[in-house]
């Protein structure tokens, strides 16, 4: 049974989780890929305001497709995770407690992850077309200039995942390949 | 051959046919593709992996009914052309036909915009162009456009590695199941796993995309590679990376080989990653 979260997430929420779960998340999600990331961090390195709230926010790593007309977004499944780990870090000490993505972090985001109580989800990559239809609501909120990178606010409905790195270590990537490999 | 005997197509039909297959090669999965995703779900023995390859195909199920992207990287348009040295193109250059023609088919499709103008400076050129064009000149009177977009993900779990000769075939399998081994949840598996094995450093690479635009399911005309090809698949999928990296049988879906001829001290070898939207639309003009 999938469990239901909201975002933004409380540290509770974020404690309950642990590698393996999966879930529905349903409130508002914030999209960022590589250039969002590095404007993000660029402006905390200067103090200046971010165009949203990090406290317990959830970054989903997706840059979708145009929405046709009638459609709230196009397709909008996750892109590679690991590109953002220079800047995760650096987010989730100001507050970021999850992220959504798919493929492998490297050790120093898993360590940040522990460090301030935070959570990795992934979706399913290339399900796109199915994953827009969580989607309730979008806007561009800020990089307009930057097209499908340009930092969106979404409105999620039981928007579906699964937690690969939990706040305690949990990696369900290395669980599920050691379970299945065969020499 | 005579100028009068040649056959003319116009600059605007190669641009129509391009908008049109750029679409539908982003919104329509093969039919191979589909089968194989099917047969997956057989021998897949994880509960999530199952899961992902029903999603997968519920997926597929609604970007053609919907005629909406498979994946929302909707790629850099790589365009294979085989033009006739019969044909020759009214009322424009065939490039710029092929270009505009990208363009107006990532516009019209409401594709996503991909490309930036430079590596460094990462400016989005907003059409997505331009495109990737290779082009053979065949002899005949037609023009053979086949577009493959093709996503960032997986093309940065690909790799060129130049091997000698005394590397053997061997050399060659340990090196493409290292690569999808590393490439573990990033590229989205299922995959499928394009090998060029020779030529130059370059083309290499080239004979790796081109594989990609085989049918899953086909069997290697030569029985050396099939064989190769066939030993590859069973040890990629004894990986355990399974369908998103979660775990299981099915990390991937085909494994093609494309060989050329070689130089006498190289024996290069690349990998292009694809995932399991492995588009691509062929139409002869």
């Amino acid at each position: 049974m999938a469990k239901k979260i909201t975002a933004p997430l409380t540290a509770e929420t974020v404690k309950d989780l642990r590698a393996g779960d999966s879930v529905l998340i349903s409130g508002t999600i914030y999209t960022g890929r590589d250039l969002a990331h590095k404007r993000l961090t660029d402006s905390l390195k200067a103090g200046e305001k971010l165009p949203f709230d990090l406290a317990g926010a959830v970054i989903y790593y997706v840059g979708p497709s145009p929405a046709k007309p009638g459609q709230v977004i196009g397709s909008a499944g996750p892109t590679t995770s690991y590109r953002m780990d220079a800047y995760s870090p650096q987010l989730m000490e100001n507050g970021l407690r999850g992220m959504i993505g798919k493929g492998n972090r490297t050790p120093v985001v898993l360590d940040a992850m522990k460090q301030h109580g935070a959570v990795y989800f992934a979706a399913v990559g290339g399900a796109a077309a199915l994953m827009a239809r969580t989607i309730k609501a979008a806007r561009v909120i800020a990089y307009d200039d930057l097209g499908p990178e340009a930092v969106r606010e979404l409105t999620v409905e039981d928007f579906p995942a699964i937690v690969i790195n939990d706040m305690y270590g949990g990696d369900l990537y290395e669980q599920g390949v050691a379970k299945y490999k065969k020499d | 051959m005579g100028t009068e005997e040649m056959k003319e197509i116009q600059f605007d039909r190669i641009k129509d046919a391009v908008a049109k297959l750029c679409i539908d090669a982003n919104c329509l999965l093969g039919d191979d593709v589909v089968q194989a995703l099917k047969d997956g779900l057989k021998i897949e023995e994880s509960p999530a992996g199952k899961d992902i390859l029903n999603q997968l195909l519920e997926n597929e199920q609604i970007a053609r009914k919907e005629m909406m992207p498979i994946c929302q990287d909707t790629g850099w348009a790589v365009v294979w052309l085989k033009l006739g040295s019969g044909v020759r193109v009214q009322g424009g250059e065939l490039y710029d036909a092929v270009q505009q023609g990208v363009a107006k088919g990532y516009k019209d499709g409401y594709l996503r915009k991909s490309i930036v103008k430079d590596p460094l400076r990462r400016e989005n050129t907003k059409d997505n162009t331009p495109a990737i064009i290779y082009a053979d000149i065949v002899p005949g009177d037609g023009l053979e456009i086949t577009v493959q977009p093709k996503g960032g993900g997986s093309e940065n779990m690909s790799e060129v590695k130049m091997l000698s000769a005394s590397d053997g075939a061997e050399g060659i399998k340990k090196f493409v199941v290292d690569r999808v081994a590393r490439s573990k949840a990033n590229p989205c598996p299922p995959v499928l796993v394009g090998v060029g094995i020779g030529g130059t450093f370059e083309k290499c690479a080239m004979l790796a995309k081109h594989s990609l635009l085989r049918e899953v399911g086909s069997i290697h005309p030569d029985p050396f590679y099939a064989a190769m090809e066939k030993e590859l698949l069973e040890r990629v999928n004894k990986l355990g990376i399974g369908p998103q990296g979660l775990g299981g049988r099915v990390t991937a879906l085909a494994v093609f080989v494309e060989a050329f001829p070689c130089h006498i001290a190289t024996m290069p070898c690349a990998v292009n990653i694809n995932c399991h939207a492995a588009r691509h639309q062929t139409v002869t003009l």
